[in-house]
């Protein structure tokens, strides 16, 4: 297989609500390998985006390529084969209530994978361990866990047909600074094993320093910077000011030199 | 690719070599399993055993766990196993899956099919029992609030009580009519059909009149309002409960039987009985057609021989008996709305035995009234 320098790359993408243009001619290129953090304000398109990528949400015009394919091109077949080499992790986990955890994890496998019962079997406890959950929380129903053991069984569901690139919806909101640091570490790891690419949607400044290799910002409807975390914070974009030198960023990066 | 080129294994003097080649992918697992546990069963006796990687060309968790379950078979009985010439790429995945499915996976028992029957039988009567307490424990609840609102009348939810009203009352009243329009058109056919052999069809009036009014009008009417209505307040209290609204208006200081539930109940003892006026008054016009078109006597008649057997008891009888099912209804709701937890299974789960355990308990109350009424002539 050649090597696509870019798995997913977007090229002047409008997407439109009532007749109101939320994203307008936005373009965008996510690496083989790395990892991507997208910001943005609350309810300026970011998860639009993600959604339209992962073809949730129509488009406008524009074109959306991964793997180097464009997805207007692909009939239902080569779709839904390419849509097994992602995973996505949604903002509340949308687990399947219904379902114990491990049968969460089995669910893609069980559809679209040729397993026996105990190597299904193994392979969740395998899952579940790898996203550093243990194996009483198989048996559990959704409903019985707390919000980081959500994210994290939701994580290792995202990563049962290990996909190549997967999608993170906000990954650390909503839990504790430690689980939030535990989750970012853990992200990088897995990143590392199986050789993700992660696109990463989040507002947790702290992920976008330890975690990824490159930050993307969304505002009127564009993408009015990219790169590493250290360009953000010299850019001079008011929006981005704001952002990268707020209050609260301060804050956190008071932390990490005090902490260095 | 034949199955075989997945895994090869040959044997040199005391040293087993391994060789696993091409995919091992998830899409392959199928047929790759089977060689392992093959290779894994035969288990020659060895000193050493070499899992060799060169050949393997892709490999996810899948594939790597079914190398590591290959290496454990026999790292697990004290032998000398070691992967090599592996990928440095797929080192980590290696190391990673080694550390999982450590313990033994424990499977549960079976339980025998005669206990598990036995088990159910006896859930389900410790179960009703349950229900008893729970209904009766919030009708307690139920009139403790009612008992402030007395107090505090300022504290009463007028508008709430006319919204639900509206809702359970009032966009009912086409669907009771022509539903009670329908049986009572039904039962004076049936009547008139069978009565006729004994020449007795005008005592079909009598058993339309009588049945209309004293049974089936309420009740055709409360199992109509606990599908309908019953479900809907288990459905909202129930996603409410999931949401965490409730919780939320409990530490505003507020007590959601009353500001919620008293409301509703109130709605549905007040609606019933007038649903079941309407419902009865209905199902006395179908079955006065059916019997001028099909029975051939005119409305007068139908209508004085209607007077000469109802007493105002009959009509009372049936009456009485809705405000009681309405509270049983809407009880068996609420209740059933408030034990909701977190997932959208048990939203459905409880909606239905709101449904059913309001219907059966609607006619076993029907039950008791007519002893009662038996009981004081009426």
């Amino acid at each position: 297989m050649a090597e696509i320098e870019n798995i997913i790359s977007v090229r002047d993408l409008v997407v439109a609500f009532n007749g109101y243009d939320v994203l307008k001619g936005l373009s965008l290129d996510v690496k083989r390998g790395e990892i991507l953090g997208f910001v943005g304000a609350s309810g300026g398109g970011k998860s639009v985006l993600l959604r339209t990528i992962i073809g949730l949400l129509h488009k406008k015009h524009g074109s959306i390529s991964v793997f180097g394919q464009n997805l207007d091109e692909l009939d239902e077949d080569a779709r839904q084969a390419l849509e097994r080499r992602w995973g996505v992790l949604f903002q509340q986990g949308a687990l399947f209530s219904s379902l114990t955890v491990r049968e969460n994890i089995q669910f893609p496998m069980r559809e679209y994978l040729n397993l026996s019962k105990r190597l299904m079997d193994e392979i969740a406890l395998a899952k579940l361990e790898m996203v550093g959950l243990t194996a009483d929380v198989c048996k559990k129903m959704p409903s019985e866990l707390s919000g980081g053991m959500i994210k994290r069984a939701a994580l290792a569901r995202s990563l049962a047909l290990d996909p190549e690139i997967v999608f993170l919806d906000e990954p650390t909101s909503g839990l504790d600074p430690i689980s939030a640091g535990e989750f970012d570490d853990l992200i990088m790891a897995l990143s590392e094993t199986l050789g993700l690419t992660v696109y990463m949607v989040t507002h947790d400044l702290d992920s976008l320093h330890t975690v990824c290799d490159r930050v993307a910002a969304l505002a009127d409807g564009r993408v009015i910077a990219q790169g590493p975390i250290e360009a953000m914070l010299a850019a001079d974009h008011p929006w981005l000011k704001a952002y990268f030198h707020g209050k609260r960023a301060r804050n956190v990066a008071a932390g990490r030199r005090s902490k260095h | 690719m034949a199955a075989d080129a997945f895994l090869s294994s040959t044997l040199d003097g005391r040293r087993l070599i391994i060789a696993p080649a091409g995919e091992w992918i998830a899409q392959r697992a199928g047929e790759i399993e089977p060689l392992v546990d093959a290779v894994v069963r035969e288990r020659p006796q060895v000193e050493r055993v070499e899992i060799d990687a060169r050949g393997l060309q892709r490999l996810d968790t899948v594939g790597a766990w079914l190398m590591e379950r290959l290496r454990r078979s026999w790292a697990d009985a004290g032998i000398n196993t070691q992967i090599v010439s592996l990928e440095p790429r797929y080192q980590v995945l290696i190391s990673e899956v080694a550390h999982s499915n450590l313990k033994e996976f424990e499977h549960h028992r079976p339980i025998p099919p005669m206990r598990d029957a036995l088990e159910h039988v006896g859930k389900g009567v410790a179960d009703s029992v349950d229900d008893f307490e729970a209904i009766v424990r919030f009708l307690g609840n139920v009139m403790v609030a009612a008992g402030r609102i007395i107090i505090h009348p300022s504290h009463f939810r007028f508008t709430s009580i006319v919204h639900h009203l509206d809702t359970v009352g009032y966009r009912a009243v086409p669907i009771i009519v022509l539903i009670n329009f329908l049986i009572g058109a039904i039962l004076a056919q049936q009547g008139i059909f069978h009565f006729s052999k004994f020449g007795a069809e005008p005592f079909v009036v009598d058993m339309v009149g009588i049945l209309v009014l004293r049974e089936v009008g309420v009740l055709i009417v409360s199992i109509m309002i606990a599908g309908r209505s019953g479900s809907a307040y288990t459905a909202e209290l129930g996603s409410m409960k999931m949401q965490e609204e409730i919780d939320a208006l409990r530490v505003m200081g507020f007590d959601p039987v009353e500001i919620l539930i008293l409301p509703k109940l109130t709605a549905l003892v007040i609606a019933l009985p007038l649903l079941t006026f309407i419902g009865s008054m209905s199902a006395l016009v179908g079955g006065g057609i059916v019997c001028w078109l099909y029975g051939g006597f005119a409305p007068e008649v139908f209508i004085d021989r209607l007077r000469e057997v109802i007493t105002i008891d009959t009509f009372r009888v049936g009456m009485i008996k809705a405000p009681f099912m309405a509270l049983v209804i809407g009880l068996v709701a609420c209740v059933e709305g408030l034990r909701v937890e977190g997932s959208a299974d048990s939203l459905g789960y409880h909606t239905t035995a709101s449904v059913v355990k309001a219907i059966f308990l609607v006619i076993v109350l029907d039950g008791f009234f007519a002893m009662f009424f038996a009981g004081i002539d009426m």
